[in-house]
């Protein structure tokens, strides 16, 4: 899902970011970000008041999605805004219990990446040398690795449950954020007040703890959002292959079952448009946010969805310096 | 220099460019010394250990499985012992671990895959005609992606901080974001009775001429390939558009503009062919989304191709035809990693120094 940057900044001098050591700036910047990012704002908003809506789901739900309302395939009505699905169960209703899943699996799914993938970066940024080396080649082994069909594999064999699919999806997910995370320790390593703290007798551990995690603090927080993204989405695909958790109906498993019962040859679009349109908006959402959280409080990463920001900036810097040697 | 150092970071994720160039030196002097021929030596040895490690991962992942194909029969109430111990015997499943993997190793080297265990026959020749179909159709959906992206992505650069830009990001983004068996669904109801929507032949089809039946197929590809296709041409507009951006602001692009050469000209031949070299990477880069969202496609329109195949292994439990599949998967994508790779060194001369 990471979008990635062709022109390799490296070696730019001009794209050296502004170093912003207290914590005091880095929060002083939360305000400016959503000034600068009204889409981080919006996107923001929809995934608190969808994840709202998924958490109070067993108060909110209209109408239960164990027992029927209906005929099967109810066209939409005043008392059933969505219409009633192949089994008569309430579309709404079972949309927000089926966020309520794939929120959860989400947002699981991405811890367990982030822990992973944050450790593996830390450990191999901080240490570097033939760790380093070690993990790097891991993490590209992994990342050349298809990932859909490697989920098929590992869920196919280890069975269908929602504990499964959320340590596969961790497992697999781990390497993006472990990059990201390997290259922000690598320029903290340097730092004078690391070295410094190296000098003074601290501990590895301490160094680590103390002056390393704090450091990469958002952009754990930025790359766990993104995470969610793909998470999520992954989720309907395993979902739709018939390897989701057949107890836990999640956004993927009701497009599943829109095809499986031919929502779409008897032209049920209320069955068959909401769950698709509702996983684009929480990967969108949950994205702008990722993006916007990542590139406001990190001023070293550019993401190329918001070149727009970066990219001028670092034109204009350009343009100011006489010659620039390519 | 940057090129070259871009070089120890070939996959290119945006935060880790810029850092590479700071309190780097040790490594830095390590790739300035790698030459051609050892840096295409180097991608190559990888790209092989790739594949030993799929293999390895593939023999060790189904081993893990609870049950081994004799563990069904097994159940049965009045199986004999001795018949089962063959039967044991005959799948090599009575062997230790690495015994059998020493023997998987040299029947995969022999080119064989093990017997799939739906309709007994060999898996090397289950996958064969799929692996062709699967072939054709994820050819033409990035072709459709990449015309896709490079209209998008250069019309975006082109009208960067307008309105239209804002648009075009959100439809691309939307796309991107729209989970690719829901689109392939959606092509269903919107084009049904128009485009045939599911197999790759019409069974009424008698006697068809070659160019009747090339054009039967080439139709019922049509809608798989459009499917995966919307799915990834995001990703290759926002590529094009971001290296089209850092094209636009070079000294040569003014030098065009002042030459006075038309805006077509300047876009595109002066403009895309610079921006081509990122796109070429980028290609094989999502080869392994491309290969997922053919799995996804391939069920939905019950294409014949891998893809099928594995969702159909899924459902069927046949773990040698999921594991062929998986396997040739894994090569393609590693295969299509090295290809753009060695097409890069070919293409720009500054990627190795």
């Amino acid at each position: 899902m990471s979008a990635f940057n062709p022109a390799a900044t490296a070696g730019d001098p001009a794209f050296e970011p502004e170093i912003d050591e207290q914590d005091g700036s880095q929060r002083a910047s939360v305000g400016s970000l959503i000034r600068r990012r009204p889409a981080a704002l919006v996107g923001a908003c929809i995934l608190i008041a969808i994840a709202l809506t998924a958490i109070l789901a067993p108060a909110l739900a209209p109408y239960s999605i164990d027992d029927p309302s209906g005929a099967a395939y109810t066209p939409p009505s005043s008392a059933h805004w969505l219409g009633l699905s192949d089994q008569g169960f309430d579309v709404v209703s079972q949309l927000m219990w089926a966020c309520r899943i794939s929120l959860l699996v989400g947002f699981a799914a991405a811890a367990v990446s982030i822990v992973i993938g944050g450790t593996v970066g830390i450990i191999s940024g901080y240490f570097g040398g033939r760790t380093d080396l070690i993990l790097t080649l891991v993490t590209d082994y992994f990342i050349v690795i298809p990932a859909l069909p490697l989920l098929i594999v590992v869920a196919a064999v280890w069975g269908p449950s929602l504990v499964h699919i959320i340590v596969i999806l961790g497992l697999l997910l781990w390497t993006t954020p472990a990059r990201i995370i390997r290259a922000q320790v690598k320029s903290l390593r340097e730092r004078v007040y690391v070295r410094r703290a190296r000098s003074l007798g601290a501990g590895h551990v301490h160094v680590i703890v103390r002056h390393i995690v704090p450091h990469v603090a958002p952009l754990l927080v930025a790359n766990t959002i993104l995470t969610v993204a793909t998470a999520i989405f992954s989720e309907t695909a395993l979902a739709f292959l018939g390897l989701g958790d057949p107890t836990a109906d999640s956004l993927g498993k009701l497009i599943e079952n829109a095809y499986e019962h031919d929502a779409a040859t008897v032209g049920a679009w209320w069955v068959l448009l909401p769950p698709g349109i509702l996983v684009a908006i929480l990967v969108l959402a949950s994205t702008m946010v990722g993006l916007a959280v990542e590139d406001g409080l990190n001023p070293r990463s550019s993401h190329v969805i918001f070149a727009g920001g970066p990219l001028r900036r670092m034109r204009r810097r350009r343009e100011r310096r006489p010659t620039q040697p390519r | 220099m940057g090129n070259v150092l871009a070089v120890v970071v070939r996959v290119p994720i945006p935060a880790l460019s810029p850092n590479t160039t700071s309190g780097q030196g040790r490594q830095a002097t390590l790739v300035l010394d790698v030459t051609r021929t050892q840096y295409v030596l180097r991608r190559v040895a990888f790209a092989l250990a790739t594949v030993l490690i799929a293999v390895t991962v593939n023999f060790f992942i189904f081993r893990a499985a609870p049950g081994n194909p004799t563990s069904t029969l097994a159940q049965q109430p009045h199986i004999s012992r001795t018949y089962l111990a063959e039967l044991r015997h005959q799948y090599g499943v009575d062997q230790p671990l690495p015994t059998q993997f020493a023997k998987y190793l040299g029947q995969l080297v022999q080119g064989h895959l093990g017997v799939s265990v739906t309709n007994h026959e060999l898996v090397t020749s289950n996958l064969k005609t799929d692996l062709l179909n699967t072939l054709a159709m994820v050819l033409l959906g990035t072709l459709v992606a990449l015309l896709l992206g490079l209209v998008v992505g250069v019309s975006l650069a082109w009208l960067r901080h307008t309105k239209v830009e804002g648009a075009g990001l959100l439809v691309s983004l939307t796309t991107f974001a729209l989970p690719t068996q829901w689109v392939g669904l959606i092509l269903l109801v919107v084009f049904a009775g128009t485009l045939p929507s599911s197999g790759i032949h019409d069974p009424y089809l008698v006697n068809p001429s070659f160019w009747a039946k090339a054009v039967d197929q080439l139709r019922h590809m049509i809608l798989p390939a459009l499917a995966l296709g919307l799915g990834i041409f995001g990703q290759y507009a926002f590529i094009v558009r971001s290296a089209m951006l850092d094209v636009l602001g070079e000294d040569y692009m003014l030098t065009a503009r002042a030459k006075g050469i038309s805006t077509q000209r300047q876009l595109f031949n002066h403009g895309l062919r610079n921006a081509l070299l990122p796109i070429t990477s980028l290609t094989a880069l999502i080869l392994g989304g491309i290969v997922g969202g053919a799995v996804l496609v391939e069920t939905v329109f019950s294409y014949p191709g891998i893809g099928n195949a594995t969702a159909d292994a899924v459902a069927a439990r046949d773990y040698p035809m999921l594991q062929g599949a998986f396997l040739v998967f894994t090569v393609a994508v590693v295969l299509a990693n090295v290809a753009a790779d060695l097409i890069a060194v070919k293409l720009d001369p500054r990627v190795t120094a």
